[in-house]
């Protein structure tokens, strides 16, 4: 197993940042947009991509977790000062563990729905539902519990991903740089001695 | 195309039945011809269909809103005929949101086609006291070739009730919202009873 170099993030870790960001940004932009169409039709087909790639956010945050433990981390960057060290770690570390919790409440949520609806993940993987009673109050909770936890992570989200560009567009350290290696590490690397130049 | 019906495993006895009943002399009366005449659909019918989904289960619903007649000939069975209008505004579902989603543009579509109709071109005796209706199917506007089979339950003085089963694809009438999800096939569970006119 190919491990992370230490002064930065490696290519896997950075792979599965982007791709999980992305895909995280999207998906919440579809839950707020999809009960809101006018089309049942629509609306029932955009529900169920929702539930699709909510199981691919949970299949990769959980494979996320999984590198994390076993790759560890880089240093922190010796741009930041010990209290945005510690923020940065606590930030992350409860963006890694949203990224889990949020489709986990809505896996809860369409487990305990009175309608039942099966998940068929991209019309072609049968997802069991979680062995939990459905009920209305049960539904209810868990719709609420989705909604809190998704919109808890995008405020989240914005301030960690505010705070990483404050770094490269003000501060111009290399903290961006060591999650999105095609800005110019050498450029960096030239102004700061703390990243090697080289192609993690 | 595959059969739009299945056929009971009771069902495939009749012929065994009828081919036997054909070396007997006629019999003087048989229950079908005894039956012969007019009658109206009436409001003790049940009318429910299921859709099966994946991983067991399914969704259970009915129609409370029907009317109809159907016609028994007693010469010449395959002359008789049957109509019948649902309303799927009156659908019956486990809940209410599954009830609107029926109704919506989605199913049903009950805002701009509030009626389905069945009207039979066919009629085939398949046995002592069943038979297989061929007909068309008109839901959301669109006319299909479909099949239901019948079988007598009960005949006494006025009244006749018929069990019909019978399924359905969806996608030809534009109804095809959650496969494979759900099935493409409903499957129709009913009890026609009819009082003579
Ligand atoms: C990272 C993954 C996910 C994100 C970011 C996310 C986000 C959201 C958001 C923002 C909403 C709208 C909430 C509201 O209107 O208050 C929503 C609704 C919903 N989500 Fe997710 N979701 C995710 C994963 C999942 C998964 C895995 C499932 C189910 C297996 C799911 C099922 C649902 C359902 C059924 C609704 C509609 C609730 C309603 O009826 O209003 N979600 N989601
Ligand atoms: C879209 C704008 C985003 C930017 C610019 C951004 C930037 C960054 C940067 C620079 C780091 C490394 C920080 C360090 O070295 O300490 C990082 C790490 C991290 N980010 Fe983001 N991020 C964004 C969105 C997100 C989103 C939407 C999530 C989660 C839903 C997320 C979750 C994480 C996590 C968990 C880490 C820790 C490292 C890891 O395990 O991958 N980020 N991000």
């Amino acid at each position: 197993m190919r491990h992370d170099r230490k002064e930065t993030f490696g290519t896997i870790a950075v792979l599965l940042h982007w791709t999980i960001a992305l895909l995280f940004l999207g998906q919440f932009a579809l839950g707020l947009s999809m009960t809101k169409v006018k089309g049942m039709a629509l609306q029932f087909e955009l529900i169920q991509w929702h539930k699709s790639f909510g199981f691919l956010i949970l299949g990769l945050a959980v494979l996320r977790l999984g590198w994390h433990l076993g790759a560890g981390r880089p240093r922190p960057s010796p741009a930041l000062s010990p209290v945005e060290r510690a923020s940065a770690a606590i930030v992350q570390a409860l963006l890694l563990a949203a990224t889990v919790a949020v489709p986990l409440a809505g896996w809860a949520l369409a487990s305990t729905s009175t309608l039942g609806i099966p998940t068929l993940a991209f019309k072609l993987v049968l997802i069991p539902h979680l062995p939990l009673v459905p009920s209305e109050q049960a539904e209810a909770f868990w719709r609420q519990m989705h909604g809190f936890l998704a919109w808890a992570t995008i405020l989240l989200a914005a301030a960690h991903a505010g705070a990483a560009l404050r770094h490269h567009l003000l501060l111009r350290d290399d903290v961006l740089a060591r999650m999105l290696p095609i800005l110019s590490p050498r450029r960096l690397a030239g102004r700061q001695t703390t990243t090697e130049s080289d192609d993690a | 195309m595959r059969d739009l019906f299945r056929v009971r495993p009771a069902a495939a006895i009749w012929p065994v039945l009828a081919s036997l009943a054909a070396w007997a002399p006629p019999a003087s009366a048989d229950a079908l011809s005894e039956a012969a005449g007019r009658y109206r659909i009436d409001k003790t019918s049940s009318i429910r269909f299921s859709v099966d989904q994946a991983g067991g289960g399914g969704i259970r619903g009915s129609f409370g809103a029907y009317s109809g007649a159907f016609r028994i000939d007693g010469q010449d069975i395959a002359k008789s005929s049957v109509t019948i209008t649902l309303y799927p505004k009156s659908v019956h579902a486990n809940e209410a949101r599954m009830e609107n989603f029926l109704r919506s543009d989605a199913v049903f579509d009950v805002a701009n086609h509030p009626e389905i109709t069945f009207r039979s071109t066919a009629v085939k005796r398949i046995g002592e006291d069943a038979a297989r209706i061929d007909g068309v199917l008109t839901a959301r506007g669109k006319a299909r070739k479909a099949q239901f089979d019948a079988t007598l339950r009960r005949l006494s003085g006025g009244s006749i009730s018929f069990h019909v089963t019978g399924s359905i694809y969806r996608s030809p009438y534009g109804m095809d919202v959650g496969t494979p999800i759900y099935s493409n096939v409903v499957q129709f569970d009913m009890v026609l009873n009819g009082t003579r006119r």
